[in-house]
This record gives C-alpha cells, structure tokens and sequence, in this order.
C-alpha cells in the first residue's frame, strides 16, 4: 500500500484544522456555570409586585431582599403607571408587535418603561435572528445611521493620531475614540485627535477613553466631546468588582451632562462570566438588568452588543443571536445603541462579515463602536471587528447591499493631502504651544506611513513629555483654536470653535445625536419612524451614488482604452489580411481556427493577458506539429464560443475546427457534433496558458485522424475567476457581440508574424 | 423663550433660540465668535453650559417620553454648580467602601440641599446611603 494513503483519518479534516477559524474556541453550554446565552439556570420568571405606585417584588425577589441593582431598576426605570398594563401583556403578544411594522415604536419604548428585565429578556427571546435583525431596524432611535472609529496606535505618536484622525473624519465617521498605550499619554492623544479631527469638516465628535477621573478633566479642558466608558454590570457582586455601584456611576452620568457632554453607558454580554460573577443566570438576563440600569441612570445611550465580551460570548450557542438580542432590548428602551461590532469575535473573516451584516442592513446608531479607522496591531484596544486592513471591504458591503454603514471612499490623493494637512496643523500647534517640535523628516514619514511601523516619529519618552506638558500647563481647547488661528489654520480653528460651542446649547445630549454638515440630529429631529417600506431610513440618489463610488471601477471605456495601449505592441507583432469569402476547404489535413469578430481588431490580448499574435502562433505551433496546417477564419455572425468553433468545423477540410474569442476562451469541435457538445473546451481563459493553446492545437489534429487524444486539463487553484474577470468579460464580449451580423459570411485571414518566434 | 417648557419643536435649541443660549458668563451663543476667541474675550468659561440650558434639555426629553433621562438632565442642572473637585469627590465617596458611614454621605447631601440649592442631587445621594447600608457597603475594602 502507497505509504501516504496509510492514515487513519479523512485528510479533509487536516485541511480544516488549518483554517483561521480553528483558531477560535468553542465552549459546551453549561447554565450552571454561566455559559449560557439565553436560558440561565437561575434566570427568574418576570414578576412585578405593586402596591400603589411602589415596587414590592420584581423578578422574583421581594423589596426587602433586593440588591442595589434590582432596587436601582425598581426606583428609576419603572413606570409603575405603566407597569400594571405591560407586564399584563403576554411576552408572545409583545414579541409579536416588535416585528409588526405597524406598531409604532413609540408604542413599544412607552411599554418597556414598565417593563422588568426578566419579562424584557423573555419577550426577545422568543424572536429568530432575522426577526430580531428586523425589530432592532425597526426599533433604533435615530433614522440615520452612523459609525464610530478608533484612532489610535502602537506608539500614541501624535503625529499620526492627528493624521488618522483626519482619514476617520474623511471616511465619514461619526464619532472617533483614542485610547493609549501609556496611560499618561492621554493628554498629547486628545490634543492631536481633537486636531486632526477638524482637518476636512467640522463636527466629528471625539473621546478619549481613560481614567474616570482624568477622561472628564479632559472633557472639561474642551478636548473631547463625549464619552462611553461608564461601565454597568448586571450583578451586584461584579458591579461592586469594577469599584463603583449604581448610584456612583449614576453620579457620573450626571457630571458629564453638567459639563455638556455627550456621554453612554457601556455594558455587554459576558462581562460577569469573564468577571467570575454570573450568579448562574444567561447573559442575555444579565444584559436586560445592565439595559433597565442604564435607562434608569438617565443616559442617553449605551455601548451595547458583547463589546470585550464578545467573544466569549460567542463561544457558547446562540452567542451571536444573544448579543443581536440584548442590543434589541437597548433600543427598545429608547437607548442610542452604538451596537459593538468592535473586538473581533473571530479569527474567521466569514463569522466577522457574518455578524456584522444585520447591522450593515439594517442599519444602527453606531454600527460598530467602534470601527479600527487604524490596521489591527496600531489599535490600542484590540483588533476590531472591522481594521484598516478591511475598510475597502466595509466599502464594498455597502455597495453591494445598497446600505448606509457611514462611509464613503477616500480618494487616493485626497487622503494624502488631508494627513499633511493634519500633521502640518498639529505640528504648528505643538511649536507655538512650546510642547515639541516635529521635523520635516518625522512629518513625511508619518503622512505616508499605512502604520506606526513604517513611521519616524515622536519617541515614547518626548510623548509622555508632551502630555504632561498639555496638562502642567493646563491647555484648553482656546488655547488650541487659537494656535490653529495663528498658524493660518483658518478652517480647522473654524471647525473646532464650532465643536465646543455644541456644548453651550446642549442639543447633544439628547439621545442618539451626531452632527451633520453642521446641524445636531438625534432622535428628537431625526426620529425612526419605520412603518414598513418606503418609511424609515432610505438612501438618496446622491448618497447611492456615493456609496457607489469605490476605486477602480470597470467601465466600457476602461476597457476599451486597455485594448488600444495593446494595439499599438500588436502591430508589430502580427498583420492581418482579409482575403474574402471562405469557404469549404478540401485538404483533410486543415485545421479551421474561427475566430470572433473584435479579434486582432477591437482586442488584442487575452483574458490572461496573452497577445492574440502569441496565441494563434502556439496554436499554430501545436497544428504543424500534429502535421496539419492552420487555416483562420473570421466568423461575423456570431461571437459565441461552441459557434465559432462548430463554423470553423464545417468549412474545415478535416471536418475539425477550433472556436477562439478574443478573450482567449477556445473549443476543439467537429462538423457533425451539435453547438454544445464539443470535444474540448478552454473555459478558463484567465488561467490558460500558452502551452496549453499549443497542445489544443496538436489535439485537433489527432482528432483530425480520427483518434483519441489525452484531453487537455487546464488546472486551477480554486481562483474566483468570476469576480475577478466576469465585470470585464460581460464588457469585452458585449463590443464583439456589437460588431456581428446576422448574415454575414465568413471571411479568411492570412496572418504573418513580424516577429521572430 | 417660548413661555411654556420647551419641546421638540424647539429642538436644536442652539439654532431655535441662539441668542437665549448662553455660556455660564451670559455671552450667547451668537457673541461665542472667533473675532472673540481671538482678541481674548470669549474664554472656556464661555463654553460652559448652564443649568437653563440643561433643564431646557430636560423639558425636551420629556416632551418626547424621555423621562428618565430628563431626570438626569435635572440632576445635572444642580450639578453645574458644583466645583469639579467637588464633583469628584462625591464621585469618590460613592464608590463601594469609600464612605465609612451612612452619616459621612449625609453629610455630604445636607451640604448640598442648604448651601448649593441642589436638592435632586441631595435625595440621589440619601437613597444612597440607605441602600449602601442595607447591602453592607460601608466596610471598609482593600
């Protein structure tokens, strides 16, 4: 026995264990222990105890056992005048009107205020992935959707925080993030983000997650515009684990509003497993109780969907339809969702895509909070679902799905011009505020520079310099505008004083704002208000178009202007002679070659990018020496393969023909055989090669002498050759097929090479 | 100003009603220009919002059903006249062991009620300390 063939396992498995997604690992339900998405083993029945307008039970648990969280929910998100009438609602009746287009959602959101988590979690429960895709479209507070970037990286270089934040703002981001590296280079991170966000347009809004305390000293100073990292959990003891509790992070929420800032909560499915404080109850329980907190403390929003825990959330079943799930329960409860789709679940790029598309489709507050703006090993918080790596494949999507993920493409010059502009503002900014000086040499790097490896820049040590700096000196974000002022920078200092004057009036604190060529839109002015189709969100035409617009885009003239760059090589390389009408030929040992009627005259090179001259020379090559003799023909009445090769048969002395497209694709046939029964066919022009044509060429004669030769095999890899070639053949084939005529003969050709083969 | 609470209609309120916008030293909105930033006239403080702003927000929020969030647009009306020290620290102290007592958080919110007129923020921070109590939150945690 061959030795390679003595294993005891299906070597498909070996392929299997190669693929990315083996790097992903799976974990067995287990309620007990907390890995559970949706049924938990101590998840409670819903239940609402009232006695006038007091909670004395929820959830199973009596007022005086209540826990801070449960009391927290029974003080601030119940309504109990609306209470007695929700829970009396059927969870199956509820679930039924979230995915029943003609109940309103204001409906819905005045029903959750008395709903309790329990009955909140067993109502989306009930709901298939689809239905919850579709509810949470329904359901979203903000028509428009959006997107959230993080701008960071791998050395908090200033320089190219403030260049990559200008490419975030040009991709049409909502809302950038900054983390560190270091955490006391928060400083110099919110400067140079607050200034490359103003390169471009005004109103992008920017955080910069740190500490709690220093995160609103910095938002006092004007840097920053809002914040997302007040964190809930949904059990005590976690809660307490993070050092805060309901009414401490309550606190907060109230000082950033107090200061004028934009703020959101955070919570996500898994956070009390991976804390070890599950309390044996399923994540999407626990979710609910962190969602009615949230309402409760009065934010406008949450950052919702899994976030860190995403992926152990989706390690167990279900995973994935829970973290959809409790982001439904956030925009039930009227939340602004900025939706997760941030910390990469998976290593495979299907299970990402995979995720990602209810929100893509259906649109969200923030569809990913965010979106790595940066490549994977620059971003300071994890690799995201979506990276720099991937943006044109976002693009793509968009395009593909007709659907608003808030980007547009960034045109290659453009891009460069906005990153110099960037760096040139912040490195002014850095001199006149007598924080640091960049070098010409260090601002060239960074502006062409795809990631912090490839840049020249600040050393960690001047970085913590420059934001202690900021800091000691106590910089606000005046100083900043009027730096940029100085320096000529008119329209950036525009656009950052327009930025902080948002704070004055407040308009975005209310639920799910974002500025709009310079306008607040939030729920109050840009409500959802689907009711089925031709309501809610729906594209322009120009926004379609824009959505459209990715690079490198194949038209007819595209490939037409291709074609004549080819011309000019082929005339010197081959002539073609027209000598009239063909007809019959009586010598047996002729091989017919039909070609199609662009041939040598509107294309001139091969799917594979072969000459045409090359390809009928190995052919000819191959003919001569299975000793026929090639004869070529051009075919007007038809551009089709099995056609051109079936009427070269019939005027072939030896009966035998071969079809040739312009584009390279090739059929042995025989006058005697139908269209499409063929003796061999090239359908793979992209991947044949030369040898190949020469060996169809040899075929032919064999068969010509009425044998059986070892048919060609022309071997692939798997290519998707359709997505790569079809927009281009569809457009090739279309000039052919323009150019024949129904009864038109067929003419020959004499050919003669210019070249020395 | 329209007479009564204000609305969805009067949302934005920065484009509704600018010259009623003000900073937290009376400059509205539309005197917040860079000419101003410039010449050294308009300063952070001018970009600080107030509590008409704030409870305008409010008044919004609950037009539109929003009242859990109007509440804490309340709260954060009061909280504009707290110092941000002072606002940190009572942040502080409302984290789990901090506080060693219900009386130290007492304390606390009776200096808001009388001498800051902040009496939402006050009642926030006596639910505090009562639940603190009843979950054993005042021991101390290392």
């Amino acid at each position: 026995m061959n030795q390679k063939n003595d294993a005891n396992r299906w070597k498909r498995f070996e392929d299997w264990d190669a693929r990315p997604l083996r790097l992903d690992k799976f974990a067995a339900e287990d309620p007990e222990n907390g890995f559970a998405a949706f049924h938990g083993a101590a998840d409670p029945k819903p239940t609402l105890g009232l006695v006038g307008n007091r909670i004395t039970a929820m959830d199973g648990v009596q007022e005086e056992d209540f826990d801070m969280i449960d009391a927290f929910i029974a003080n601030y998100h119940i309504d109990p005048v609306i209470a007695k009438e929700a829970m009396a609602i059927p969870s199956e009746q509820l679930a039924r009107m979230l995915v029943d287009m003609n109940v309103p959602r204001t409906q819905l959101t005045r029903l959750a205020r008395g709903l309790t988590p329990a009955k909140l979690a067993e109502t989306v429960a009930q709901l298939n992935a689809m239905e919850i895709a579709f509810a949470y479209s329904k359901m979203r507070a903000r028509q428009s959707p959006g997107n959230q970037a993080h701008v960071t990286n791998a050395k908090d270089d200033p320089l190219q925080l403030a260049a990559d934040a200008a490419i975030a703002v040009a991709l049409g981001f909502d809302e950038i993030e900054t983390t560190m590296r270091v955490a006391r280079n928060s400083w110099s991170n919110a400067l140079a983000c607050c200034v490359g966000s103003t390169v471009g347009r005004a109103g992008t809004l920017f955080q910069c997650s740190s500490e709690e305390a220093e995160e609103l000293e910095i938002g006092m100073a004007g840097f920053t515009s809002y914040a997302e990292t007040i964190s809930v959990y949904g059990t005590e003891s976690a809660f307490i684990d993070g050092d805060d509790t309901p009414w401490s992070k309550g606190w907060l929420t109230a000082a950033y509003a107090s200061r004028g800032i934009k703020m959101r909560c955070t919570s996500g499915a898994a956070a009390e497993l991976l804390m070890g404080f599950h309390e044996s109850k399923s994540m999407l329980y626990l979710e609910a109780r962190c969602l009615c907190l949230q309402r409760g403390m009065g934010s406008q929003g949450t950052q919702n969907g899994g976030i860190d825990g995403a992926p152990l959330a989706s390690t167990v079943p279900g995973g994935v339809r829970e973290i959809m799930a409790e982001n439904l329960i956030a925009v039930w409860l009227d939340l602004e969702c900025a939706s997760g789709n941030d910390a990469r679940h998976s290593e495979s790029d299907m299970r990402v895509a995979a995720k990602v598309l209810p929100y893509l489709i259906g649109g969200s507050d923030l569809i990913c909070s965010g979106f790595g703006s940066i490549l994977k090993y620059d971003n300071s918080f994890n690799p995201s679902s979506f990276n720099g790596e991937e943006i044109e494949e976002f693009l793509v999507l968009q395009r593909d799905f007709e659907a608003d993920g808030g980007l547009t493409a960034v045109e290659d010059a453009r891009s460069l011009d906005l990153r110099r502009r960037a760096i040139d503002a912040l490195a002014f900014v850095l001199k006149d505020l007598q924080l640091a000086e960049a070098t010409e040499d260090m601002k060239r790097s960074v502006a062409v520079a795809s990631g912090s490896n490839d840049t020249e820049s600040f050393a960690p040590r001047e970085v913590a310099l420059i934001s202690d700096k900021i800091n000691q000196n106590g910089v606000t974000v005046i100083d900043v505008i009027r730096s940029l002022y100085r320096g000529e920078f008119y329209a950036e200092a525009e656009n950052l004083l327009f930025l902080v004057k948002l704070r004055v009036s407040g308009d975005y604190l209310q639920t799910s704002s974002v500025v709009r060529d310079g306008h607040v839109l939030s729920a109050i002015n840009d409500p959802n208000n689907y009711t089925g189709p031709g309501t809610g969100h729906r594209l322009t035409e120009a926004r379609r178009k824009e959505l459209a617009a990715i690079r490198d885009v194949l038209d007819r003239d595209e490939v037409l202007r291709a074609e004549a760059a080819s011309k000019v090589t082929e005339a010197k390389s081959i002539r073609y002679q027209t000598m009239g009408p063909a007809i019959i030929g009586k010598n047996v040992k002729e091989i017919v070659v039909g070609v199609s009627p662009g041939f040598g005259s509107k294309i001139f090179r091969t799917l594979a990018g072969h000459r045409l001259s090359d390809v009928l020379a190995a052919l000819k090559t191959g003919i001569e020496h299975g000793h026929g003799s090639m004869r070529l023909v051009r075919l007007w009445h038809t551009a089709d393969t099995s056609f051109l090769g079936l009427s070269a048969a019939r005027l072939s002395g030896s009966g035998l023909g071969i079809g040739l497209q312009s584009k390279g694709t090739a059929v042995i046939h025989q006058k005697n055989r139908l269209p499409h029964n063929n003796l061999e066919l090239f359908s793979n022009a992209p991947i044949t090669t030369l040898k190949h044509y020469e060996k169809l060429g040899f075929n032919s004669t064999v068969y010509a002498g009425g044998d059986l030769p070892d048919p060609i095999i022309v071997p692939t890899k798997g290519e998707a050759l359709g997505a790569r070639f079809h927009a281009r053949v569809a457009l090739t084939y279309a000039i052919e097929t323009a150019m024949t005529k129904d009864d038109a003969s067929p003419e020959d050709l004499e050919i003669t090479f210019l070249e020395v083969r | 100003m329209p007479n009564n609470s204000m609305t969805a209609s009067d949302y934005p309120i920065a484009e509704k009603w600018p010259e009623d916008v003000k900073g937290s030293r009376g400059k509205p909105l539309p005197a917040l220009t860079m000419e101003a930033v410039i010449d050294g006239s308009v300063t952070i403080e001018d970009l600080r919002i107030t509590s008409c702003a704030l409870v305008n927000q409010a008044q919004i929020a609950s037009s539109v059903g929003r009242h859990a969030l109007a509440k804490n647009l309340k709260r954060a009306a009061e909280m504009t006249r707290l110092s941000q020290e002072q606002v940190m620290e009572i942040y502080e102290l409302l984290r789990p062991g901090r506080a060693d007592s219900k009386e130290s958080i007492l304390q606390v919110s009776k200096k808001l009620r009388e001498e800051q007129q902040a009496i939402l923020l006050a009642e926030f921070l006596e639910e505090a300390a009562s639940f603190y109590e009843m979950r054993g939150l005042f021991r101390k945690r290392y």
